[in-house]
């Protein structure tokens, strides 16, 4: 057993203990450690959004690039200014520019990049032949059946949102069939989801028993 | 027994949280093991890895934060320490402000340890706004959005980025994801500019991104603590995600006898009443 002489370790079991701590009820420690994740991460939000974003893209592009490249930055940076006038009342509406630029080009992109890559290449993935050879029966049998089960539970899962018709007779079956598909997509997803949260758990214990303890 | 029955589907979660913090410690301080097997999508993207030839650029995303790194960070370590045993350039940039410096930490710390050099086997390029536009103009010219390093070195500067320019100089992109940036590296560098990417991820994020695996829009992926620990495996440098696969698998069993015991209790209850 070694336990770590490194202040900063201290400070970081300290501040995990006082997170889980929470488990049992809230408490003053829990509320000291929120503090200061939040407070802290404001600062180097701030600090990085400057270091990385508006020293060198703005700043010094203002001072050191010529022509266009220099006065095509006013544009940007009225934006910024506009987007701050949210705190002078009189003037709040200037900032609905900024806020209209910002959401034009974010729906621009995303219409463009779910569309060419996401719903297109998707649908195609699900073009699948229902007989695939493979390298033996069984082969053949466990490929072909995938691709069965793929189609299948694609073209169920698409009828189960079709809410244009009343869900009776063929719809019906088929959309339970299309329900039963996307309850074991969740339950999929309800298991990789503790076994993430498990994961930050080992993590910490890890950490904890590790660099702060020294016992493994 | 019925009454026992009831109590034991109405546990206290304190007692819950005990059982498994106690089940996580245990199995660490035992340092029990399991065998397993890659997975087939861990293993394919290690023979990708594997197949570069030495001198290909791999760029590298930190798309996650402190939130994320029990399963990120072994997962990336792994990885950096793959590339820089096959010679391959490491370029490092990210989406995520408050995770790139975890990052940062990992990348020097392990081409510390094969005596790399920074801006000759790897550079840190850092953070920029923008998503969507940062990764459409990586795919015209780096030097657009990162004229300089995260030390403000002009990037031409730098011997290894010389020849790189766009993603056709990037072998393959590796998005390390804790939220929907993954997403984006699909639809933007994969879609556009034909980018191959490999995706590790959060277990959370992971069955999301199966799909993307299954249409060939990227050509591996590694999910969660599991993914970690078998790209470990496959590099021979069992780590933490290693060590912690034991406490996960006690975890699961122990909760998959909760559920049980609570839906015992819930049946008992039921005919009770």
């Amino acid at each position: 057993m070694s336990i770590s002489f490194n202040p900063w370790v201290w400070v970081a079991a300290f501040l995990t203990l006082s997170m889980m701590s929470f488990l049992y009820k809230d408490n003053i420690f829990y509320k000291i450690g929120e503090h200061i994740y939040v407070g802290s991460s404001a600062a180097f939000m701030l600090i990085y959004l400057w270091y990385f974003d508006v020293k060198p893209k703005l700043v010094d592009g203002f001072m050191y690039n010529t022509g266009i490249n220099k006065w095509i930055l006013i544009i940007p940076a009225l934006l910024s200014l506009f987007m701050l006038m949210r705190f002078i009342r009189p003037v709040a509406w200037i900032s609905r520019w900024a806020i209209a630029f910002t959401v034009g080009m974010g729906s621009g992109l995303g219409i463009t990049g779910l569309l060419q890559g996401f719903l297109v290449p998707q649908i195609k993935a699900t073009f699948l032949p229902l007989y695939v050879a493979g390298s033996s029966t069984l082969s053949t049998i466990y490929l072909s059946l995938n691709n069965i089960l793929m189609v299948i539970g694609t073209l169920s899962a698409i009828v189960y949102f079709y809410f244009s018709r009343e869900h009776k007779g063929p719809i019906r079956k088929v959309s339970q069939i299309g329900i039963t598909f996307i309850m074991i997509a969740f339950g999929a997803s309800f298991g990789y989801t503790v076994m993430a949260r498990i994961s930050l758990l080992i993590g910490r214990v890890y950490f904890l028993l590790h660099n702060w303890l020294g016992l493994v | 027994m019925r009454e026992f029955l009831q109590k034991a589907g109405n546990i206290d979660r304190r007692i819950i949280y005990l059982l498994i913090l106690s089940a996580v410690a245990i199995t660490i301080l035992l340092k029990v093991s399991f065998k397993s097997t890659p997975l087939p999508e861990v293993k394919r993207s290690y023979d990708i890895i594997n197949s570069l030839p030495a001198g290909s650029v791999v760029m590298f995303s930190i798309d996650y934060d402190a939130s994320s790194m029990p399963e990120l960070d072994p997962m990336l370590r792994a990885m950096l320490r793959h590339c820089f045993e096959k010679n391959l350039k490491v370029i490092m940039l990210g989406h995520w402000p408050l995770g790139l410096p975890l990052g940062q930490i990992a990348l020097e710390d392990i081409a510390r340890q094969y005596h790399k050099k920074y801006g000759e086997d790897y550079v840190f390029l850092g953070y920029r706004p923008g998503l969507q536009a940062v990764m459409l103009n990586l795919g015209k010219e780096i030097r657009s959005v990162f004229s300089t390093d995260y030390r403000g070195t002009p990037i031409d500067s730098l011997p290894m980025m010389r020849g790189v320019h766009n993603y056709n100089d990037i072998a393959v992109l590796i998005g390390l994801e804790a939220g929907s940036v993954g997403d984006m590296w699909v639809q933007f560098a994969n879609a556009r500019f034909n980018q191959k990417i490999i995706l590790g991820s959060t277990a959370v994020i992971t069955p999301d991104l199966y799909p993307y695996l299954q249409a060939g829009q990227i050509v591996g992926l590694i999910g969660g603590l599991r993914g970690a620990s078998d790209y470990e495996a496959l590099v021979k440098h069992p780590a933490i995600a290693s060590a912690g696969m034991a406490s996960q698998t006690v975890v699961h069993v122990l909760i998959i006898l909760l559920i049980l015991l609570g839906n015992i209790g819930y049946f008992a209850t039921r005919r009770g009443k």
